[in-house]
This record gives structure tokens, sequence and C-alpha cells, in this order.
């Protein structure tokens, strides 16, 4: 009998624990006693359970007891056919899923706005990008989602794709209209694939999104860690009937690590019995948190944190409410420089500041009042460094002219040049702004002047850029001689 | 038979008192409150197992935090205390008839109606008609305050559990824009002798001096606080606290303080040197 009460990993650990087993094998640190001044930093009891795979604790590469059973559980609690624990990140599980769906030369249609695991999956298994371009908010400077109308173009224009990539939802919250998608996809032959780095709660929540297995999507990638609550580096990946599970493990198996951390999965599992017992509950709370986040926000005056009313019923076919994303350009400041005077001057770290917005990620562990210390630092940023609006330049959809796949560019001959010099070549790595860690450039796209005063800017504004061999993006790698 | 209360003041250092009886213990949404008879120090209040007040030795404190501005300001009229739901400071307020509002905002009720029932000579004027008691996060009540104020006291708990917020440069920030524009702040300001505490201070001093013009700190000896040396913060617009003291004038008013008078009004602002230096380095 399957109960979510239980955590087959964790209660594993328990047992072996008190069977005190002489180790004869890695770790080395022998838990703990060989490493004293970690075993002082992370303590005991996380060092002993820093342990290798073995009969009694099973191998997450081939597993067949507990790990097994916590999967079984776990793909009962989302909803899946089944799913896997995955201890490289969510890159590793949305990795894994383009890998499962497309081969070399095969194409991928995606939103622009996509994490940079899909293209560096797409680096490594040559399959080539179909942008669709997410609609964007002009007053709010985000990309939105994918209208239903621009997926079903890509699809008449490429009947031969594979897969269509879809973020539920968006850095931002913002949700297509993944069911609607998803037959579309299903329609026509391709797979359905969600990158929900930013939705386990979906699965779990009232009077949210929609999730990816609810909406009949083939696979998707569920950052635990995130709203879940487990430890940073684990995630899980979800996948539908239509989905070969003995294949997806063995791509797994490719590149992810024959060493597993049971602390990550044993994170995994307890996170996952927690959800299952207390989900509904703790994003109720979450939800009013964040409701009550807003509307101080909204009180304070110039700034807007924004909820469903954006929604337009297609490329914002819903939003997250947990999600509190707020545009700051009326009081005359950009979101990165909203985040850089919370940190530096409140001492509050928020998630990310673009250009217009900033995110606070709200949370399971959040308390009433550091949401206060939040909003009064807002005001107080508003009150001091406010200014009247002025033409901040926002983050806008810039097409992308994919001219080469993303893997012959990424390895073929290349020259490094003045960024100056690079206009009209095809760039051979990536240029991201980061957070929120979108492509301005992915390999095989043409340089436009427009993209290079953008990149410009962004540095100018103190956004983190990154993905370039040089880094200080004075210079760019590009195809050579064309 | 032997009862004793407790406070570990550091990890290495504990201060006890003899208890008679526990007059009081129960646990509201925010903290753990108890009410003790003691035959050294009377009554006393404590929140999660901190000390707050004793019957014998509060008038320190609540004649420090509330005179020495009052003798500085020369027309208060609205006031805004923040924590202080033991009513020692409005006790001492209501003696200045020329206030015309008081505003108490305090963030556990079962504080204001435990030390109503349990400690009267602290809390006997809560029932003054000049006083409101708001019960919410003093962070949020005076984020939407602008140009409302004569005086804020802030009268908070340490700066961990829930009088967190009121040590935050955010809040500073928001009691300045909350002041007229010759308003004063005062805050309970910690104590420089322990490691720990001494870090608070120096963090919410450097804090304040960030947010007012005029930040000077004054200290006080309060037996039953950790190392008994107490220091108080007074943040002004306008004012300086010694130069503008107003001695003639506070003292026609012939208010009898056991602690307080205009003279150790003035050496209060002279401090220890280690604490001077303590200042100096972040203002």
């Amino acid at each position: 009998m399957k109960s979510q009460e239980r955590a087959p990993i964790y209660e594993a650990l328990q047992e072996f624990r008190k069977m005190r087993v002489v180790p004869f094998d890695v770790p080395g640190h022998k838990r703990g006693r060989g490493n004293p001044e970690l075993a002082m930093l992370l303590g005991d009891r996380c060092v002993n359970m820093d342990v290798n795979s073995m009969k009694p604790l099973d191998n997450l590469c081939h597993p067949v007891s507990v790990i097994r059973e916590a999967e079984e559980l776990a793909a009962e609690a989302f909803g899946a056919a089944h799913a896997f624990l995955m201890v490289g990140g969510t890159t590793s599980a949305v990795q894994s899923m383009i890998l499962t769906v497309a081969k070399r030369g095969e194409k991928i249609i995606l939103p622009r706005n996509v994490h940079r695991s899909v293209m560096g999956a797409m680096v490594l298994c040559g399959a080539v990008p179909v942008y669709v371009n997410p609609d964007s908010d002009v007053e709010l400077g985000i990309p939105l989602g994918m209208s239903v109308a621009s997926v079903k173009k890509a699809i008449q224009d490429n009947p031969d794709a594979k897969a269509i990539l879809v973020n539920n939802p968006t850095y931002y919250g913002i949700c297509s209209d993944l069911r609607a998608i998803v037959q579309l996809a299903h329609q026509n032959g391709m797979y359905c694939i969600a990158d929900e780095a930013h939705g386990t709660h979906f699965y779990f929540g009232d009077g949210l999104p929609v999730s990816a297995m609810e909406a009949g999507a083939d696979m998707a990638a569920v950052s635990m860690h995130k709203s879940g609550g487990s430890l940073t580096q684990s995630s899980m990946l979800l996948i539908g009937p239509n989905i070969q599970e003995g294949y997806v493990r063995q791509i797994i198996n490719l590149t992810q690590t024959t060493s597993a951390s049971y602390l990550l999965l044993s994170s995994l599992d307890i996170s996952r019995r927690n959800l299952a017992l207390r989900g509904k509950e703790t994003f109720a709370e979450v939800i009013r948190l964040a409701e009550y986040a807003r509307r101080e926000i909204n009180l304070i005056g110039g700034y807007y944190a924004y909820s469903k009313e954006i929604c337009n019923g297609d490329s914002v076919y819903d939003f997250d409410v947990t999600k509190l994303s707020v545009n700051t350009l009326n009081i005359g400041l950009a979101g990165i420089e909203v985040y850089d005077l919370l940190r530096d001057e409140y001492g509050i770290q928020i998630e990310f500041g673009d250009l217009g917005n900033i995110l606070a990620y709200i949370s399971i562990g959040d308390r009433p009042m550091d949401i206060e210390r939040l909003v009064s630092a807002l005001s107080e940023v508003r009150r001091r460094f406010g200014k009247t609006k002025t033409n901040l330049f926002t983050q806008e959809y810039i097409e992308p002219d994919v001219c080469v796949s993303p893997q012959e560019a990424f390895y073929a001959e290349k020259e490094s040049l003045p960024i100056d010099a690079t206009e009209g070549r095809i760039c051979s790595e990536f240029v991201m702004c980061y957070p929120p860690g979108i492509p301005i450039l992915a390999p095989g796209e043409r340089i436009t002047k427009k993209i290079l005063e953008y990149i410009a800017y962004a540095k100018a504004k103190g956004c983190s850029m990154t993905g370039t061999e040089d880094a200080a993006i004075e210079r760019l790698n590009v195809l050579k001689g064309e | 038979m032997q009862l004793w209360f407790s406070e570990m003041q550091t990890p290495n250092v504990k201060f006890s008192i003899r208890v008679d009886r526990q007059l009081y213990s129960g646990k509201s949404e925010f903290q753990r409150i108890d009410v003790f008879e003691s035959p050294e120090f009377g009554r006393f209040l404590t929140l999660d197992g901190y000390m707050m007040l004793t019957e014998k030795d509060e008038f320190i404190y609540h004649e420090m935090i509330t005179h020495v501005p009052m003798a500085v300001h020369p027309n208060v009229k609205r006031v805004l205390v923040i924590g202080a739901g033991d009513g020692g400071v409005i006790r001492e307020l209501v003696r200045y008839p020329e206030i015309e509002q008081i505003d108490l905002v305090e963030i556990d009720e079962l504080v204001v109606e435990v030390c109503k029932k349990y400690l009267p000579k602290t809390a006997c004027r809560l029932d003054d008609e000049r006083v409101s008691i708001y019960y919410e996060d003093g962070l949020r009540f005076i984020r939407s305050c602008e140009d409302k104020y004569d005086l804020i006291i802030v009268d908070s708990t340490d700066p961990f559990g829930p009088g967190e917020g009121l040590f935050t440069k955010e809040f500073y920030g928001n009691c300045y824009k909350a002041l007229h524009e010759d308003g004063i702040m005062i805050n309970q300001h910690e104590s420089p002798f322990y490691e720990e505490d001494a870090a608070a201070c120096q963090k919410a001093h450097k804090q304040i001096v960030q947010s007012f013009p005029i930040s000077r700190i004054y200290q006080a000896h309060i037996p039953t606080y950790p190392s008994g040396h107490w220091l108080f913060g007074f943040a002004s617009k306008k004012y300086h606290p010694l130069k503008d003291l107003q001695e003639a004038r506070w003292n026609l008013r012939a208010l009898h303080c056991k602690y307080y008078t205009t003279t150790l009004h003035k050496g209060a602002f002279y401090l220890p040197s280690y604490v001077e230096e303590l200042l100096k380095d972040v203002e």
C-alpha cells in the first residue's frame, strides 16, 4: 500500500544509522570523522547521512527499492505516470527532457524566454530551436506567454517539429494556455513538455494555474527546491503515459552523477511528503502573504505589484499569485537599481531585478514581519531615491535570427572580435542577462545593432551579463570567415 | 523551597531573581508572556523569557525615555509610542498637559491586557482620554504616516523576535517621514557592554545616523537589564539634546521624578570612552 505519509528514503536512512555499519566505502570523510571542520559546520546528523549508494539505500541510477518507492510516491502525489528524483538541479531535468524528445537536427518549438538550460540542451543534442515570439507587455516591459495562435502558426510552418516547450509559469508568474497547447501538440503528433521550474506549488495549492501533468503534458521539469522546500540542486522530472520510462532513465544516466547525494534525495522525499500532506494549507498561507504584500505595495504609490488583472485569456492565460512581481518604472528607477538598494541599504535580498521589475520570492518560510520589512523598505526606496519617470529603456523582445543550429555554432571555427565590430556576424556563444537568465544571443544567431545597443544598456544598468568567454563582454566570439 | 527566575544575558552570564510566585503565564500569537512576584524587585514582566520591566527599577527606563525629549522640544502636541504595551511611557507622557494626542502602537494585545491586570503601577494611565491604542505591527503603522508627530518614542523589545523590524533602516526612515520638521525620535538603544548587544547597538546607531541629521546617544543605569548599563537614542531633525535643552522651563513644571533631573540630562550624554569609540566607528 502506498501512503503519502511514508518517506521511504528518509526511513531507510534512519534504519541505516541504527545499523552502525562500518564504512569501508566512499565518501572518504567516513561520517564526518575525517573532516571535523566540515562536521562542525554542517552538524553530525548531516554528515552522517552523506553516504554512498548501497543495497539498503538503493541506487539512483537503477532504483529498485527505496528510491523506486519514493519515485512512485512522488508520481502519485504529482499525478504523473512516473517521477524521477534528480540531483543535478532542474537544469539537468530540463536537459533530460529535451534529450528525450529530440535528436540531432530535429526541431523544438519554444518561446524565446526559455531558461539557459534549454539552450544548453540543444547544444548537447543538436536539436534546432524554432522560436515563438512571446507576447510582451509594453507597460511592464516583461515577456509574456505564447499565444495559442502563434503556436499554431509555428506548427503549420514546422509540421516536422518533435515537441513544444512551454514555461509554466515564466519567472514572472505568467502562464500560457497550457491545455490548449497540449491539445495542439498532440493533434499534430508532437510532444508537449513543460519547464515548471517555478511551478511546483501548482500541483498542491488551490486557486493556482493548471499543472503540466493535469493539463496532459508529456514531461515536466519541476524545481522542488524552489517552492517545494527541498535542498538546493534537488529537482524532479515528471512524465506522462506516452513517454517510455526506461528510455528517460537511460537519458538521465548519460549525464547525471553515479554518486547521488542522499541529503538531496532525502530532502526530495521529505518535501514530497510535506507537500502531499500539508501543501494545500501551506500554499493558501503563501498566497495570503503575497496578496497582502501586493496590496500594501500598491498603496505606497508608484510601484505596481501586478496580479490576475493582467490576464488576457491568451498570452497571459493565468497568473501565479504566489509570485510577487513589482514594476518599478513609475518611481523612476530600474528594477535592478531597486534590487541593489534593497540589498545594500536595507539588508534585503530579493530574487531578481531586471530593467523594469523586481521579483520577491514568497514561500513556505516567510514570516509576516519580514513582509512588513520588505514593504517598508520599498516605501523608503521611493521616498529617498525615487525620481520622476524618465525614458527608462525597457526590456523588449528582440526577434532572434537563427542562422545555424546552436550545436553547429558552438563547435564551429570561431574568432574573437571587439563587441562593436560584431554587427552582422553570427554569434557562437551565449549572452545572457542574469537574472532572469533569458538569452539575448544564443549560438548560431546573427548579431544586430539593436542587440548591441541592448547589451550596452543592460551593462550600464548594472545587470550581470554572463555566458561569454570574455567575462567583461568586451569581445564576442563569432563564426569565422563569413 | 527556592524558586528562581533566570535569564541568560549572554551564553555565559546568568542573571537570577528569586521568585515568590508566578502570577501569570500565557502565550500570544507573538510571544510567551510571564509575570512574577519577587521579594527584591516586586512584580516583573518577561517576554519569551527576557526581562522587560520590574516594579523596582522601571522608573529609570520610563523617565529617561520620556523626559529627555520633553525637556528639549518646546511644543509637543502629538506623540507616537511604539511598543510599550506595559504603559510605563504613557504614564510619564500624560503628566504633560500640552500633549493633545498619544497614539500607542503595540503588536500584542495580550501584553496590554496582562499588564493592565497584573502591573497596575505602569499600566495605570492607559485609559487617559488622549491615548488611542492600535494593535498592529509598528512598521506597518508608520508606513502611511507623513508629517504627523512631534515626538516618536520607540520602546521596543530586543532586535530579535517580534521587535526585529523596529531596529531596521526602513523603520527609522519611516519615522523620519512621520515626524514634523522639528520632530524628535527616541529609541531604546540596547547595551554597549556584552558583545552581541554592542553589535546591535552599533548597527542601530549606524542606521539612525544615516536617517537623521542629529543623532546622539545617552545612558542610564538599569539594574535588571544585561550589564545594567543601558543606552537610548536621541534622533532629531532640528533640536539638539543639549544646546536646546530648556532647563528652566522644564523645572518650572515642578514634575517630581525619581531619576530624571535636568542636570542628569546633561550628564547622560557624556559617555564612556569605549562607547564613544563604538559609536564613532559608524558615524
